[in-house]
């Protein structure tokens, strides 16, 4: 195997996806009953899923670390849902938000994924609507759309600064109505510690109870990991304390190809780092750019003077005030996408105008608010606001935002084919999780979009075509030899965990490998630095395999046993992410290396070279990997270099 | 800042729990609540003593996993936020704050200050969603809803289910977490198709599980970190009143 096959189907582009639903492999009712699906996740992608797999016939079994569903980390997602509605009649179509999903992605995602799932976009609204979500609607009763960075159009629904948190709930609603009605079994405060492979098909997983520390067998004909990003392994990130990518790694180490893993996106606009005693950052939605003004200071000697506090920002005069984005980019302003936006703040911080602690810039709504009137505002963004007030204890009305990049988003994650299956027969990966739809960069209110297209759309139906040659399989004994030894495997690293009994707390060791991968991995790339990273990472793993404390016992509740295991793997997660940004010597999106770039400081793409996906094959810790190619082929969209200046 | 901690450690659901004191000292004022208990599990970690376990996750008020009942008050002392987003500044240098799990029948300790709160979960598997299948659904804008029900709706849809009207209330009554999930749905018109089953399986399951009466003392409201008005319980009565005669 040196080249990848994703398995898309034949034919036009608009035409893949329902010509691939009218000739694929369906399993009749019956046999539906007979087939058991595992669900790893229960965010906007799993939840979905199992909800929609549960209505299907499927037996279904969910499980997540949190103690409900309803508390996936897709809930904190404020800004919106991106849809080709066109209700504004602004121009939008399924080709638009296509082409600008991939433009946006900086031309390295796949692009018939891409066009499914603009595709099916419309469809993911109707069915919110019809849940009861509550989308913010015009006075008319029809629904409202803003708009959001990387697009032209308005084509973002959303239900005040909580969609992510709305959507979700439609989900989990769906979800718990299946649970009542018996399809879906619901195992909370549960974690996937392995992934259990029968002739080199997925058919279960191990989990460990939260509580109690049991370690538990489960079968399924099928398994669909949905775990989410691995963002948190930088420590401090927008994600939650929780959030984790040890689910993708156990599949990896399974044989599971990795894609991407150093296509990390950067948030803009999050509150910045205020102590070394911060557990994690806070994300100030994307959509606050659309009435929000970036600026820092022209002149170094405003920028003294505020951090001296001689001067307040209001006191700074319009003329020395350098609204970056606006001045690089006329065309899309403060709305470029979100790489462009991270980089651009960096670059001012970094050439000294950065203003509080000097890693920050402002987000300032003093225009917005005269302009529309701080009900509007305050209607627009008022939790939002809130928010903000009790992090940082001034009050946005008055004083423009401090705002710095954060990680955010994880684009790369396990490969996937068309049919979101990975190279294991049986083993599906959706969402976040997944690589798939957004290349080297996530367009704003992208994420709720995939997930969903992932679990309501796309999945229900593309699993179907692999369940199809399983009616026949009868539910395996989890006493199976296979079973038997992927829970001793288990077993053994959580004592091998708790027998280090070393110096070191497991979050130090986190913040110390987190500040690394901040440095190397992070908003800029360089090939030596990454080279020295790699090195050091893997003597960061053997330190913590050395010297990490861990607290208490197995048989219990024990939250610094389940933050060990999963520290361990995003040590091992980050060797990988600077490998492939190693290899990648180009810039792409949020991939900025800093040997590649234009006189101008844009990233240099080269496409000659590296239009490619990279998956990664494990070859045991510490050993190197070795890297398949996907090629990417554009027949639809004509690939440029990407502009948002005119 | 320095503070003295009393908090309620308790090994599980079967063993009797205890307040034990704590001394953490040289907290900023910018520390947030959680990252304060961070610290201190991080000097019982060095001492190899078990950290003090709670529930959290998002860390931004909307995930609704941590709840602490701190000097008497859920959330603790601010208003219209969760505990997470509490920082050290609402308190003084030198203060004790007592920190106890929410104390409520139907929400059990697991262990110090994780309780357990599936009870929500059964209440909305009893009906707490609009009966539609994936796919086959009209046209989002097919269905015009009124600005003002849509921003009902999203008033009683901002409940997190974190809990604290339960540990606000003397009854241990979980009317408000009820209310906002009826209401959500009352108010929309593909809501209200099922109005009358949901209603009454929500109410039914509520008194099932063990949760009290509604004394409409408003303490529910008053800590309410999403400021969920008492209003909803009035529609939820309003609800279950028509349900029940027709």
């Amino acid at each position: 195997m040196t080249t990848l096959n994703p398995r898309i189907p034949e034919g036009p582009l608009a035409d893949k996806w329902t010509h691939y639903k009218s000739t694929q492999k369906l399993v009749n009712p019956a046999n539906k009953r007979k087939l058991d699906i595992i669900v790893v996740g229960t965010g906007l992608a799993g939840a979905s899923a199992a909800a929609s797999l549960g209505e299907l016939g499927f037996n279904v079994k969910a499980f997540c670390y949190q103690d409900s569903p309803r508390r996936a980390h897709s809930i904190a997602a404020q800004g919106g849902i991106n849809a080709a509605k066109n209700y504004p009649n602004d121009g939008d179509s399924v080709y638009r938000l296509f082409y600008d999903t991939i433009k946006g992605g900086d031309y390295r995602a796949r692009e018939a994924n891409v066009y499914r799932l603009a595709e099916v976009s419309g469809n993911i609204i109707d069915q919110c609507v019809a849940q009861g979500v509550p989308f913010a609607r015009e006075y008319g009763g029809l629904l409202d759309n803003r708009s959001f960075g990387g697009a032209q159009v308005s084509r973002t629904f959303y239900a005040r600064g909580q969609t992510g948190q709305q959507l979700l709930l439609g989900a989990y609603s769906a979800l718990m109505r299946q649970v009542n009605v018996g399809s879906v079994k619901m195992f909370p405060r549960t974690e996937m510690l392995d992934v259990v492979l029968v002739e080199g098909k997925a058919r279960g997983i191990i989990t460990r109870n939260l509580v109690t520390g049991k370690i538990d067998r489960h079968f399924g004909h099928a398994v669909v990991i949905a775990t989410g990003g691995y963002g948190r392994a930088f420590f401090l990130s927008t994600n939650a304390m929780g959030s984790n990518g040890s689910a993708p790694w156990q599949v990896y180490k399974k044989g599971a190809l990795f894609a991407n893993p150093s296509f990390v996106q950067i948030h803009p606009t999050c509150i910045p780092v205020h102590g070394d005693y911060q557990s994690k950052l806070t994300l100030m939605s994307e959509s606050l750019r659309n009435d929000g003004r970036i600026w820092v200071p022209a002149r170094k000697e405003d920028v003294e003077a505020l951090r001296k506090g001689t001067k307040k920002p209001g006191e700074i005069a319009e003329g020395d005030r350098d609204y970056y984005l606006e001045r690089r980019y006329p065309a899309f302003g403060n709305l470029v996408p979100r790489d462009v936006a991270s980089r651009a703040a960096k670059e001012r911080c970094d050439a000294g105008f950065g203003v509080g602690s000097g890693l920050a810039v402002y987000l300032d709504f003093t225009e917005a608010i005269q302009r529309l009137g701080k009900e509007v505002i305050e209607e627009r963004y008022g939790n939002l606001f809130q928010m903000y007030e009790k992090i940082v204890d001034e009050n946005p009305y008055m004083t423009p935002m401090m705002i710095y990049p954060a990680i955010h988003y994880c684009m790369g994650g396990v490969w996937v084919d068309y049919e979101l299956m990975t190279n294991i027969p049986g083993l599906f990966s959706i969402g976040e999780c997944n690589f798939s739809d957004h290349g080297s960069n996530r367009l704003g209110a992208s994420a709720l979009m995939q997930g969903l297209a992932d679990g309501y759309f796309i999945l229900p139906y593309t699993i179907q075509n692999y369940l199809a040659s399983e009616i026949m399989t009868p539910r395996m004994p989890v006493t199976r030899p296979e079973f038997e030894e992927a829970e001793k495997n288990v077993h053994d690293r959580i004592v091998k965990l708790m027998q280090i009994k070393g110096s070191q707390p497991v979050d130090l060791l986190h913040r110390k490998f987190g500040l690394l991968l901040w440095d190397t991995v992070g908003m800029e790339r360089k090939g030596s630095a990454l080279e020295k990273a790699i090195l050091e990472f893997s003597s960061l793993r053997e330190e913590f395999w050395a010297d990490a404390r861990i607290p208490g016992g197995t048989d219990e509740m024990n939250p610094e046993l389940e933050k060990a295991g999963r520290v361990a793997d995003f040590i091992e997660i980050g060797e990988l992410m600077a490998r492939d940004a190693l290899q990648r010597e180009e810039s792409c999106g949020v991939h900025f290396r800093e040997e590649y770039q234009t006189a101008e400081g844009e990233a240099k793409r080269n496409d000659d070279d590296y239009m490619y996906v990279a998956a990664w094959e494990y070859k045991g810790t510490g050993n190197e990997p070795v890297m398949y190619k996907e090629p990417l082929i554009y027949e639809n969209i004509k690939v440029q270099s990407r502009n948002y200046k005119t | 800042m320095d503070f003295t901690l009393k908090i309620w450690r308790q090994e599980n659901t079967r063993i009797k729990g205890k307040f034990v004191t704590y001394k953490v000292t040289g907290i900023s004022a910018d520390c947030s609540f959680l990252e304060m208990l961070d610290i201190l599990n991080g000097q019982l970690i060095n001492k190899f003593e078990k950290p003090v376990c709670f529930d959290h996750d998002c860390r931004e008020g909307i995930c609704g996993a941590c709840g602490l009942y701190i000097n008497g008050r859920p959330h603790g002392p601010d208003t219209g936020i969760t505990t997470c987003q509490l920082h050290m500044r609402k308190f003084r240098n030198g203060d004790t704050i007592i920190i106890e799990p929410w104390r409520a029948k139907p929400f059990p300790v697991i262990k110090d200050l994780v309780v357990d709160r599936s009870a929500f979960d059964r209440i909305i598997e009893a009906g707490g969603y609009i009966s539609v299948n994936t796919g086959g659904v009209p046209d989002a804008n097919a269905l015009p809803v009124r600005r003002e029900d849509a921003e009902t709706s999203m008033d009683a849809a901002a409940c997190i289910g974190c809990g604290a009207c339960v540990a606000a209330c003397k009854n241990a009554s979980a009317m408000l977490f009820v209310a906002a999930k009826v209401s959500q749905f009352a108010v929309l018109p593909q809501g209200k198709i099922e109005a009358r089953e949901r209603v009454l399986k929500m109410v039914a399951k509520m008194d099932e599980l063990g949760f009290g009466n509604c004394t409409n003392t408003g303490a529910c409201e008053a800590e309410c970190p999403k400021l969920i008005s008492l209003s909803h319980i009035a529609r939820l009565n309003r609800e279950f009143l028509t349900a029940k005669i027709t």
